[in-house]
């Protein structure tokens, strides 16, 4: 390669690095930020801002989930593995939305610390199985294993 | 080292006289794998347990997301070819590949946001992955209106070339979106280098509509290019014969 284009190529590789390094700076000051959702431990520890309208993403704790009789109103438990933090929320749920299945639900937390939602989104793993697959799996009891991908995702 | 095989690509002349062929080849493979990924994938393989025949969009989803970025790396690698070697060739095909990436992005987005109704419950939410996506349709059409904006040919290449190449840094932060940040999206389904996170059934005809996509998406900057090569060197004697001899 002659010196020339030699030259102009360091200096493009400069540049591109100096460029990386500043979006690279600026996306960690914006790191909380760029989160989509709080964790329960999140919300626990009062990391997240109260007053304000914010995202809670965590798995439906199993056997939490109570519905009310005569309303669409539901109240549910989501945790991350140590916390968890209760849901209320008065709407249609996603076809996704179970038990064991992670979610992230938009509202402000009130004084008894629960989220009061106004939108409920069902998260989905990467994993993709046809239906044979899943129930040999969940006969087995391998099926959590499965899921863990997800919990962790969630978790962190 | 021998460079003779590179600099053979500075000949707009060469690239025309070879790439009949090859666009010829590509179409074909193009055509072929599309069918047989689409068949496959839409009829023949098996439905997710919990998605039912919705998943089915990642056939187009995922390959479009693919091509997306890899077009993007494509503008950015003839942008750094044109400003170091000066490549005729280079600013070709950076003009003519910009809008055959912003559609994939755009159908990327679009498919995504048609698979998300019925599965997270809304069209559009402002996570990680989501929003650095669309601004790698934004960073399309800064390059296509960049070219347009400027009349003179050697000032648009440069700055278009400017734009792909510092533009490249969006490409690891969609990547790695999904694991940097908590984001409502999920971590990739299809893996070349790791165990894939479904089942071969499933996964074959995935490979194959990729595979497919990547050969259309070949075949129609070849075209383009082209196309684009006669316009530009419509004064030389070559094409003069070339469009002539075909009239």
């Amino acid at each position: 390669m002659n010196p020339i284009r030699k030259k102009r190529l360091m200096l493009i590789l400069l540049a591109l690095a100096g460029v990386g390094v500043a979006v690279g700076m600026a996306l960690l000051a914006l790191q909380q930020n760029i989160n989509l959702f709080y964790t329960p431990t999140q919300i626990a520890n009062g990391e997240a801002p109260l007053d304000t309208r914010i995202r809670a993403g965590g798995l439906v704790e199993e056997g939490s989930v109570q519905r009310d009789k005569d309303s669409l109103e539901v109240a549910f438990k989501v945790g991350d593995g140590s916390k968890s933090v209760v849901i209320r929320y008065a709407g249609i749920l996603p076809d996704l939305f179970r038990e064991g299945q992670g979610i992230v639900a938009l509202g402000k937390v009130n004084e008894a610390g629960e989220l009061v939602a106004d939108e409920v989104l069902a998260k989905h793993d990467e994993n993709y199985m046809p239906p044979e697959v899943a129930q040999a799996l969940k006969d087995s009891g391998q099926f959590q294993h499965y899921q863990g991908g997800d919990a962790k995702e969630t978790a962190q | 080292m021998n460079w003779t095989w590179f600099h053979k690509w500075g000949s707009p002349k060469w690239f025309y006289e070879m790439s009949g062929a090859w666009l010829r080849a590509l179409a074909w493979a193009a055509a072929v794998l599309l069918l047989l990924g689409t068949v496959w994938g839409l009829a023949i393989a098996p439905q997710d347990y919990q998605q039912g025949n919705s998943f089915r969009i990642i056939y187009i989803h995922v390959p479009a997301a693919f091509l997306a970025q890899s077009c993007y790396l494509m503008l950015a690698v003839a942008g750094v070819i044109g400003l170091v070697w000066k490549m005729k060739l280079a600013d070709v095909a950076l003009q003519c590949a910009a809008p055959i990436g912003a559609s994939m992005t755009f159908i990327a987005l679009l498919t995504g946001a048609v698979w998300g109704k019925p599965t997270w419950g809304t069209w559009w939410v402002w996570d990680a992955r989501l929003t650095s996506m669309l601004i790698l349709l934004f960073l399309y059409f800064g390059v296509i209106a960049l070219s347009q904006a400027i009349s003179n040919r050697d000032s648009a290449a440069k700055a278009c070339a400017v734009l792909s190449i510092v533009g490249v840094i969006n490409l690891p932060i969609i990547k790695y979106s999904v694991e940097w940040w908590n984001t409502l999206h999920q971590p990739a389904t299809f893996k070349i280098t790791e165990k894939p996170a479904m089942p071969m059934e499933m996964w074959l005809p995935l490979l194959v509509m990729v595979l497919g996509f990547y050969c259309f998406f070949a075949a129609v900057l070849l075209m383009r290019m082209r196309l684009e090569v006669l316009k530009r060197e419509s004064r030389t004697r070559w094409v003069r014969a070339e469009v002539e001899g075909r009239a």
